[in-house]
């Protein structure tokens, strides 16, 4: 496969970024995306040239790290699918491919594509999390969970914490990140007792981060590749609402 | 030097409870005063650093990845074990003693693995105060499934996600102290040294990767918790980013390397299909559980799977071990794929590959099954190969995974440096020659959160810490020596990209220290490797400015590390005549091809000490004693 790259380079977060243009001519269907960069950074670096910064490690959709802006959709085409995860069957020979950062104001850009993504360490920090401390927890099936419970917190759990969501947002919104983690602890028994103050702590974190609000376009639900449910943002919105209000 | 184990007295059910007593203990007041770094925040890092920080001692923990969050303990699939005995199947916390150290292959430290049967419980009640969300019954209690090489159900599991849910629990914990100032943490900086003052460890120097500044840090004690060093072979299923620079400059400093040569290869991982490929992913072994391995009976028999009868299907695992059938452990079962496929058995395009079908238990239990307990790794097989594995078998192939070797450390996880303790992957002590199924979960975790923050106490409490700052000259040489290092690497006038070594390296370790070992091979390994290492300081480029955020730097201080660290590892391979768990030498087998241990001259931890480049390393010996779990030929037939 022929694939033209236009890739954004940009030295640091002062620096003024552009659109670079690669020419790849090997690229085989069965390489996966960043298999594509990784060949694209080994030619650059034969050169001497300076490769293209991109953040990723375990390659296997969990870890978050990786976070590429592909034509213009955050980890491009596929629905569920992180950036490591896309393979080169979903493009054609021939085809240019666009790659920028995910872009917000409180993901401040590092180098080329790599962000800074420490504002969601900040909302964790802030609540997101059950007070407990190692040691003298009671036998794990003292509080029985009802199966469609765990799973429901489970499925809220599942964020990779990576920002598709904000990317895809118009408003560059965190609300399904910190709503899946609201969610996944405020269903179980164990999260209960701090639920209220930590839906305060972390939406008023959140937005001191410069986050913006939501409205309900669901494009972060669409882009997701752990394919979260805006139903966490409802719920969310609802126990905002109770904590403020009760 | 003489390694003293200082494994407590009394019998082996009572050693942790009488360590614990008879070590002294910090006075809460007084646990201020200790400042303790944390390197690596995975599973057993971060868990150590929030167990750590909540009983008062001031902690900085670091790590190369922005966030904990993003260590590779999230790719953990399986389960974490531990002998709860909630299934009534007659576990118990001897049984998995036994089974660790069975499966092990007789190479592991008895006390220690007591002691990690006897902790794993509390890690699952631990984990579900925390809001880990466990898979569980309708009735709401806690669901387990058993897991390669155990005959019992005593493994907690999360989907195919364990790993990532139980790293959120830790990391939730970390971030938990951070926010209340109690932990302070240091993303994206990679140790590149250990600094060690007057005999002891005080402190660590690191590159700040998002401008390449060498910084340092001061403490009373150094944590090591940095993961094993499968990449070391290029292609693993570990994550791109995971490295061995932090335990082997700790090892340089004077730390023993134990077991290196004790690599896991994993039997269920996606095959190879590009030179392209930057690596390997695993699908979960809990996959066994309800798949079904087999190769055609024909060799080169190239029907579509679907039209290839009953008759002529090689059950194999089935068919020699017909007690643990598909669940044998690890090593045996990527041995025997291995097999078939050097027979000419295996199965695909490159003929590189096993059968693992799920036809039977869809057509007996239904789609859905599968679906609750495996739908993000059918989703995962199908992202990466294009193929739906509901309708179609997966393609598997064995591929590098878990290192059981390690930093060597003591009872108390101290290494060989006073104050360097080393837990998690890092160090060596509890998985022998084979680590289980959902075993690495529980160390790092049993390690993290209930055995390193009693011992690193009394370490504390019984030593003198004469007060050192990062101005003390040892912390100034140590940083000339990583500055002029990476000056060195930088004004090569090399053609040759860091990735080009790098997986140079790891073909000459997998074709010759991989699955199958033996002495010819091992040999010119250690003919190649030198030469490997030789070219990389000579004719490496790495483009762009130390003083950046620069990844090719970052990989070129990692793979000179690898380009050490592979020769001992063939150092290790070769001086161990006998094949145990993952180590298996060709030389050493039963008739049946299985492994053949030499209990009579190899029962022991071969501690590696470094003596100076250029120099051969001194190997040193901690003998082990089998007084509960008696030797045997290991049998899952």
């Amino acid at each position: 496969m022929r694939i033209t790259l236009r890739i954004w380079r940009q030295k640091n977060a002062n620096g003024r970024g552009k659109l670079v243009t690669y020419e790849l001519s090997n690229v085989t269907p069965d390489m996966s995306f960043l298999e594509m960069m990784d060949y694209l950074n080994l030619e650059l670096a034969r050169k001497g040239e300076d490769t293209i910064a991109f953040d990723s490690d375990c390659r296997e959709g969990i870890c978050g790290t990786c976070c590429l802006q592909i034509n213009g959709r955050a980890h491009g085409p596929l629905r569920g699918v992180a950036s490591c995860q896309l393979h080169m069957r979903s493009f054609k020979d021939g085809d240019t491919i666009v790659v920028e950062p995910f872009r917000a104001k409180a993901f401040p850009l590092i180098k080329d594509l790599v962000i800074d993504r420490t504002a969601f360490e900040r909302i964790i920090q802030s609540g997101g999390y059950i007070s407990v401390k190692t040691g003298g927890t009671p036998d794990a099936n003292t509080i029985p969970i009802p199966k469609l419970i765990g799973e429901s917190a489970f499925e809220s759990a599942a964020c990779i914490g990576c920002g598709a969501c904000v990317a895809a947002c118009k408003n560059a919104s965190a609300m399904l990140f910190v709503s899946a983690k609201v969610a996944h602890l405020g269903k179980l028994p164990q999260g209960k007792s701090e639920h209220k103050q930590r839906v305060l702590n972390m939406v008023a974190q959140m937005d001191a981060e410069g986050f913006g609000g939501c409205s309900n376009t669901y494009a972060c639900e669409v882009e997701c590749p752990k394919l979260i449910s805006v139903d966490n943002i409802a719920y969310m919105n609802r126990e905002l609402l109770r904590a403020k209000v009760f | 030097m003489e390694l003293n184990a200082r494994v407590p007295e009394g019998p082996i059910e009572k050693k942790w409870e009488s360590y614990r007593f008879d070590t002294k203990l910090v006075n809460p007041t007084n646990k201020r005063k200790y400042h303790i770094i944390v390197v690596g925040t995975g599973l057993a890092g971060s868990s150590a650093a929030a167990s750590l920080a909540e009983l008062g001692y001031r902690v900085t923990a670091l790590c190369y990845h922005e966030s904990p969050r993003r260590a590779h303990s999230i790719a953990a699939q399986g389960g974490i074990n531990a002998p709860k005995n909630y299934a009534n199947d007659g576990d118990s916390v001897f049984r998995l003693f036994y089974d660790t150290v069975k499966g092990g292959d007789y190479r592991s430290r008895e006390a220690n693995v007591y002691r990690l049967a006897q902790v794993s419980g509390h890690i699952i009640d631990q984990c579900v105060a925390q809001g880990v969300p466990f898979a569980r019954e309708y009735g709401g209690l806690l669901e387990t499934r058993s897991f390669g090489g155990t005959q019992v159900s005593r493994t907690f599991y999360a989907r195919g996600q364990t790993g990532q849910q139980l790293l959120l629990g830790a990391y939730q914990a970390l971030s938990r102290q951070i926010g209340l100032g109690n932990v302070q943490f240091y993303g994206r900086r990679e140790m590149l040294d250990l600094v060690v003052v007057d005999g002891q460890a005080r402190g660590v120097v690191v590159r700040n990767l998002l401008n390449g500044k060498i910084e340092s840090l001061a403490g009373d004690a150094v944590v090591l918790a940095t993961g094993g060093y499968s990449n070391v072979f290029y292609l693993s299923t570990n994550a791109r980013m995971s490295n061995a620079s932090a335990i082997w400059r700790a090892h340089k400093r004077g730390a023993f390397f134990a077991n290196p040569c004790f690599t896991q290869i994993h039997p269920t991982c996606i095959p190879l299909s590009s030179e392209h490929q930057s690596k390997l992913t695993l699908m979960s072994e809990s996959l066994r559980n309800d798949g079904r391995i087999w190769v055609p009976k024909i060799k080169g028999d190239k029907r579509d799977p679907s039209q290839i009868p009953e008759t002529d299907r090689d059950y194999y695992l089935e068919r020699l071990y017909p007690s643990f059938g598909n669940l044998v452990p690890r090593d045996v079962a990527s041995r025997r794929a291995k097999e078939m496929c050097d027979k000419g058995l295996g199965v695909g395009p490159t003929g590189i590959a096993v059968y693992l079908d799920f036809r039977d238990t869809i057509r007996l239990n239904g789609k859905g099954s599968i679906v609750e307990k495996y739908e993000n790794l059918f989703d995962m097989y199908q992202q990466i190969t294009g193929e739906n594995a509901y309708e179609f078998p997966m393609r598997i192939y064995p591929a590098l995974h878990y290192t059981m070797g390690g930093l060597w450390v003591d009872y108390s996880l101290m290494s060989t440096i006073p104050g360097l303790y080393v837990i998690g992957e890092a160090n060596f002590s509890d998985h022998g020659a084979n680590r289980l199924g959902a075993s690495a979960l529980m160390q790092g975790l049993a390690d993290g959160y209930f055995i390193l923050p009693y011992t690193i106490g009394d370490y504390l409490a019984t030593g003198k810490f004469p007060a050192v700052n990062t101005a003390h000259a040892a912390f100034r040489d140590a940083e000339q020596e990583v500055t002029a290092s990476i000056k060195k690497l930088m004004n090569l006038p090399g053609k040759r990209a860091v990735d080009d070594f790098h997986k140079e390296l790891g073909k000459i370790l997998w074709e010759y220290c991989g699955m199958a070992r033996n002495a010819t091979g091992l040999r010119t390994a250690l003919e190649l490797i030198p030469k490997l290492r030789e070219q990389f300081w000579r004719d490496v480029r790495i483009p762009g400015s130390p003083e950046d955020f620069n990844q090719e730097v970052e990989k070129a201080q990692r793979v000179a590390d690898f380009l050490e660290l592979g020769q001992l590892i063939v150092e290790d391979a070769l001086h161990r005549e006998e094949s145990c768990g993952g180590h298996f030498r060709e030389e050493h087998q039963t008739d049946e091809n299985e492994a053949k241990r030499d209990d009579e001259h190899f029962s022991y931890v071969a501690a590696w000490e470094f003596r100076g480049n250029g120099n051969s390393p001194r190997l040193n010996k901690e003998p082990l004693a089998f007084e509960h779990a008696k030797p045997s030929q290991r049998s899952y037939k």
